[in-house]
C-alpha cells in the first residue's frame, strides 16, 4: 500500500472499469474481486466506479452496493494515506490488545473505522491476521509489529507521522 | 493453448526419477522459513543475506537455498534449517544469517548462540526432531512444508507429490475412491466433523449437471492460521486433493475460495494452479486419463459467516453472502442450484495421503470416532506458539505441556478455548483462589471443593463436544489467570454481533442482546438474575437460528458460565473482576516491592505516575484511566490489579511498609 491514490475525477472511469471487469470476465461470480482491484486502485469505492460497474457488468447497481456493504474489506469512505491496523484476533486480545486500541483512539483522535481530519492516518481493526505468535500485532502500511506495547505504539505513530516507515521494514521484529 | 509438459502418467513418473537421479543427497540446503510469522519478524532479509553470500562466494554448486513454507513454530522465527542434518536455528536476524554462512556452512561448526534451549531443562537441542516442541507431534500434512519451496511444483513431485492422483485415476474406479474415503473414516475438518466419505456419496448421487467441487478457505476464526498456512506452505497437496475428489464425485469444475486478508496463500496458490496446468494435471484430460478438472480462485469479502456452507455459495455466485435454510442439501442444490460438494483446505490435504497409503492407515491412526490428525493453531498465553499436527486422542496436557512448553512468566493456566467463535472455553486448571475464598465465605461451595481440571481430555471432535466446546478449524487459544472470563465471552460475542449477516432474527436481535447483559456485568451492574436470563436466552437463540453461526453463538457464553459460575459471580455480587481486566471494576497500584525504577512513568498517558528515581512511586487513582500500560511494562510485579476502590489504602500500606532496595537509605517520599 503506497501514499499515491488515484482520483476518479481525473480520467475516464467508465474505461478503467471495463479493463479491470474485463480481465476477470463479466460473470457475477468475480464482482467481489472486481470491487476489490478498483479499491485496491482508489483506496475506496467511489461512486462513479459502482455506476461503472453496474453497466460494465449488467448488474442491477443494488446488488453492487449490497455487496460492497455487506463485506467488510470494502469501504465507501476514502481512506488516509497511511493504514494503521491493529489485529483483534483472540490471541491478539488476551494479550491486551484493546490497551493499544484505546492508545491509538486516544491518540488520533478517532475511532476505528475512522480517518484523521489531515486524511493522514486511517485506523482499523481487523478481526485474525494469522500471525498470532506476535500478539498482539499492528500493521503499519505493510510492516508488520508485533509484540505491542504502549510505548511501541507511540513510537510507531512518530515514526509514520515523520515518513520513516519503509526505512524501518528490514528491521522490524518481535 | 500451449500442450502441457507431462503428457501421459509415464511422463510424471519419468520426471519424477530424473530429479531424483539429478538430486544430490549430500548437497548442503539452507532452508529459510517464509510463513506469514517468519515473514512479519523480518525472514526475507535473512534469505536475501543467504542469495547473496551465496553468489558472492560461488557456492551455488555445492549450496542450494530453498525459502519455504510454514514450519509451524512461529515462537522461534524466522527459522532456519540446515538439512540434510537438520540442524535447526531459531529467531535468526540477518546479521546472523554470515555467522551462519561462516561458521557452520563453510567451517561445519555450531552457531550455539542461535541453538534452541528448552526452557524446562536448560538443554541446548541441535536438531530439529529432538526439539520438545516437535516430538509429540505426526506431522503428515505439515511434515512437507520444511522440505519445498511452495511455488516449486518441481519440489512437490520429488517429494511424492500427484502419485496419490496418479494411483486413483489410473487403478480406481469414482466409487471405490468413495469407498476408501469412507473406510478411513475422515472427517470435516472445517470444525463440524461431518463424514467426509459420506458427503461424496451424496454428491455423486446428487442429479444436476455439472457438479462443483469447493475448497474453503474462508478462514474467519480469529486465532486460526492453519488454512493459511497449508496453503502458503504447500498448495500442491489441495490441488492434488480436489482433483481427486472432482474424479470420485464426477465434477469437472473446482474453485477455491480464499480470504483476500492471506495475500500470500492466493498468491502461492495462483501459482501453483498456473503450474499445475501447465504440467497437464489440471485441464482438458489430465495425464491422458480422458479426465478434466480445473480450479479457479475465488477472494472472499472478508465476511465470517461465508464460512458457512450456503453463504459461501451466495458468495461465490456475486450475492451478498447470506446464509439459506439447509432443507435441500448443498450437496444437492449448492452453487448456481447444482450439485456442490465443500470441504476444509485441512479435509482436502488429508485425502493424497489416504489414497497413497490406504484408508486401514489412516484409521490406525486417533481415536474410536475421530480418525487422522488434526493441526492446532496453539497461541494465547503459551510458551511455544505455533502450529501444531497432532494424533486425535493426544490429551490438553500432553499440547498444552509438552509441545506448547507451559504458560510464560510463572503463571497459572487457567482456561484454553477451542473452535473460535462457535466453540467453547474449556478450564484446565483451579481457578483463582480468591475467587474460591469469596464463595466459601458465601456459602456457595464447600471448602474443599474445587473447580475439576480437563487437563486430560483427549482431544477429539466428540470428547470436545461433550465437553461443552467444539472441534471448529482447530484455534486453541490458552488463557492464565490474567484473562477474565466474562471479558472473553463478552469478546466473542462482540465479534458475532458485528459478523451477523442479519437475515434472521434470533442470531440479528439475540446476540446484541446477550452483549448488553455482558457489558453490564463487565460494568458491574448486573445481576444474578441476568446470569440465569443469559442461560435461557441462549438456549432460544442455539434453537431458532437459521444458519450454524447464530446456533452456536451462545456457545462462548454458555461454556464460560459452567466452567466459570465463579467469576461471573465475583463480577455480579463482589462488583470484582478476580482477574483484573474489566476497566470499571479494576484500579492499578503500586504496593512496597516497588524499586523506583522510573520505568512506569513515561508510558502513563495521563501522567498518573509520579515519583522520584529509587523512591516508591505512587499511581493517583483519579488520574487512572486503567489502560494498564504500566502494569505491562514493570519488570518487578510491582503494579498490581485490585479492586475498584481499594488502590489508595493499598498504596498507602506500601507507603509504610516499603524500603528503599538499593544502598540508598532515604526514606520513602510522601505523594
Amino acid at each position: 500500500m503506497t501514499t499515491t491514490a488515484v482520483k476518479p475525477e481525473e480520467y475516464d472511469v467508465q474505461e478503467a472499469i471495463d479493463k479491470i471487469v474485463a480481465e476477470y470476465g463479466a460473470k457475477p461470480s468475480a464482482l467481489i474481486m472486481i470491487l476489490q482491484d478498483i479499491q485496491k486502485h482508489y483506496r475506496y469505492l467511489p461512486e462513479s466506479a459502482m455506476h461503472a460497474v453496474s453497466k460494465s457488468m449488467k448488474l442491477p447497481i443494488a446488488q453492487i452496493y449490497g455487496v460492497a456493504t455487506f463485506y467488510r474489506s470494502f469501504s465507501l469512505k476514502p481512506k488516509g494515506k497511511n493504514h494503521v491496523c491493529v489485529c483483534t484476533g483472540t490471541a491478539c486480545h488476551v494479550r491486551q490488545a484493546t490497551v493499544i486500541v484505546d492508545k491509538l483512539r486516544r491518540d488520533l483522535k478517532i475511532e476505528p473505522g475512522e480517518t484523521t481530519p489531515d486524511g493522514e492516518i486511517s485506523l482499523e481493526t481487523v478481526n485474525c491476521l494469522g500471525a498470532c505468535a506476535l500478539g498482539p500485532l499492528v500493521t503499519a502500511n505493510d510492516i508488520y509489529y508485533g509484540n505491542m506495547t504502549v510505548s511501541k505504539t507511540e513510537q510507531m505513530l512518530n515514526d509514520i507521522r515523520a515518513g520513516k516507515l519503509s526505512a524501518k521494514k528490514d528491521e522490524v521484529a518481535g | 493453448m500451449k500442450d502441457p509438459v507431462l503428457k501421459t502418467t509415464a511422463d510424471l513418473q519419468q520426471l519424477r526419477e530424473k530429479l531424483q537421479h539429478n538430486r544430490n543427497v549430500n548437497k548442503t540446503v539452507i532452508t529459510v522459513c517464509a510463513g506469514t510469522g517468519c515473514l512479519a519478524c523480518g525472514c526475507e532479509s535473512v534469505a536475501k543475506t543467504f542469495r547473496e553470500l551465496l553468489a558472492s562466494d560461488h557456492m551455488e554448486n555445492e549450496v542450494e537455498l530453498k525459502t519455504t513454507g510454514c514450519h509451524g513454530f512461529c515462537e522461534r522465527g524466522p527459522l532456519v534449517v540446515i538439512q540434510p542434518q537438520g540442524v535447526f536455528y531459531q529467531r535468526v536476524r540477518p546479521a546472523d544469517a554470515k555467522l551462519i554462512w561462516e561458521q557452520t556452512i563453510k567451517g561445519g561448526k555450531l552457531v550455539n548462540k542461535l541453538l534452541y534451549k528448552d526452557p524446562q531443562s536448560q538443554q541446548v537441542i541441535k536438531l530439529e526432531k529432538d526439539i520438545p516442541f516437535y516430538r509429540k507431534q505426526m506431522r503428515l500434512i505439515f511434515g512437507r512444508n520444511g522440505y519445498m519451496d511452495p511455488t516449486s511444483i518441481s519440489d512437490y513431485i520429488l517429494l511424492g507429490g500427484y502419485q496419490a492422483m496418479v494411483k486413483a485415476l489410473t487403478t480406481m474406479k469414482p466409487e471405490q475412491v468413495i469407498d476408501i474415503v469412507k473406510k478411513s473414516g475422515l472427517r470435516g475438518r472445517g470444525g463440524g466433523g461431518f463424514p467426509t466419505g459420506k458427503k461424496w456419496e451424496s454428491c455423486r448421487r446428487a442429479k444436476g449437471e455439472p457438479k462443483y467441487i469447493i475448497c474453503n478457505a474462508d478462514e474467519g476464526d480469529p486465532g486460526a492460521f492453519m488454512n493459511r498456512s497449508l496453503l502458503e506452505g504447500n498448495p500442491h497437496s489441495v490441488i492434488e486433493g480436489m482433483v481427486i475428489g472432482a474424479f470420485a464425485i464426477g465434477s469437472t469444475d473446482g474453485f477455491v475460495y480464499v480470504r483476500n486478508e492471506y495475500p500470500l496463500a492466493v498468491k502461492n496458490l495462483t501459482i501453483a494452479i498456473n503450474q499445475a496446468r501447465e504440467y497437464g494435471l489440471l485441464g482438458q484430460n489430465i495425464l491422458g486419463t480422458g479426465f478434466n478438472f480445473d480450479i479457479e480462485i475465488s477472494r472472499g469479502g472478508g465476511a465470517f459467516v461465508c464460512g458457512e456452507s450456503t453463504a459461501l455459495m451466495a458468495s461465490l455466485e456475486g450475492k451478498v453472502g447470506e446464509p439459506r435454510a439447509k432443507y435441500i442439501h448443498t450437496v444437492e442444490a449448492g452453487f448456481n442450484d447444482k450439485p456442490s460438494n465443500l470441504n476444509n483446505v485441512e479435509t482436502w490435504a488429508n485425502i493424497p495421503l489416504i489414497v497413497e497409503r490406504g484408508p486401514e492407515w489412516f484409521a490406525s491412526i486417533g481415536t474410536e470416532g475421530s480418525k487422522g490428525t488434526k493441526v492446532f493453531a496453539l497461541t494465547g498465553k503459551v510458551n511455544n506458539t505455533g502450529l501444531v499436527e497432532v494424533p486425535m486422542g493426544i490429551t490438553l496436557r500432553e499440547i498444552l505441556y509438552d509441545i506448547g512448553g507451559g504458560v510464560p512468566n510463572n503463571k497459572r493456566f487457567k482456561a484454553v478455548q477451542t473452535g473460535g467463535p462457535s466453540g467453547g472455553t474449556l478450564i484446565v486448571e483451579t481457578s483463582d483462589a480468591a475467587i474460591h475464598d469469596s464463595l466459601v465465605a458465601h456459602g456457595d461451595i464447600n471448602e474443599d471443593d474445587e473447580p475439576h481440571s480437563l487437563l486430560d481430555l483427549p482431544v477429539d471432535f466428540d470428547e470436545l463436544t461433550r465437553a461443552g466446546s467444539m472441534m471448529g478449524s482447530g484455534g486453541m487459544i490458552v488463557m492464565d489467570e490474567d484473562s477474565c472470563m466474562v471479558d472473553v465471552a463478552r469478546y466473542f460475542l462482540n465479534f458475532l454481533q458485528e459478523e451477523s449477516c442479519g437475515k434472521c432474527l434470533p442470531c440479528r436481535e439475540g446476540i446484541v442482546v446477550m452483549l448488553n447483559i455482558l457489558n453490564k456485568i463487565c460494568h458491574g451492574e448486573g445481576t444474578m438474575e441476568d446470569i440465569t436470563y443469559l442461560e435461557q436466552l441462549s438456549q432460544v437463540i442455539i434453537d431458532t437460528s437459521l444458519c450454524q453461526l447464530g446456533g452456536s453463538a451462545p456457545n462462548p457464553v454458555l461454556s464460560t458460565i459452567r466452567y466459570f459460575r465463579q467469576e461471573y459471580i465475583a463480577h455480579v455480587r463482589d462488583k470484582r473482576c478476580p482477574a483484573g481486566v474489566c476497566k470499571d471494576l479494576v484500579a492499578h497500584a503500586i504496593d512496597n516491592t516497588c524499586t523506583g525504577c522510573h520505568a512506569c512513568v513515561k508510558p502513563c498517558p495521563t501522567a498518573a505516575i509520579i515519583g522520584e528515581p529509587k523512591r516508591l512511586h505512587v499511581i493517583i487513582q483519579d488520574k487512572c484511566i486503567q489502560c494498564g500500560a504500566c502494569y505491562q511494562i514493570c519488570r518487578y510485579n510491582s503494579i498490581k490489579r485490585v479492586k475498584r476502590g481499594e488502590g489508595d489504602r493499598i498504596q498507602q500500606r506500601a507507603r509504610e511498609m516499603w524500603q528503599p532496595r538499593i544502598t540508598d537509605k532515604q526514606p520513602a517520599p510522601v505523594a
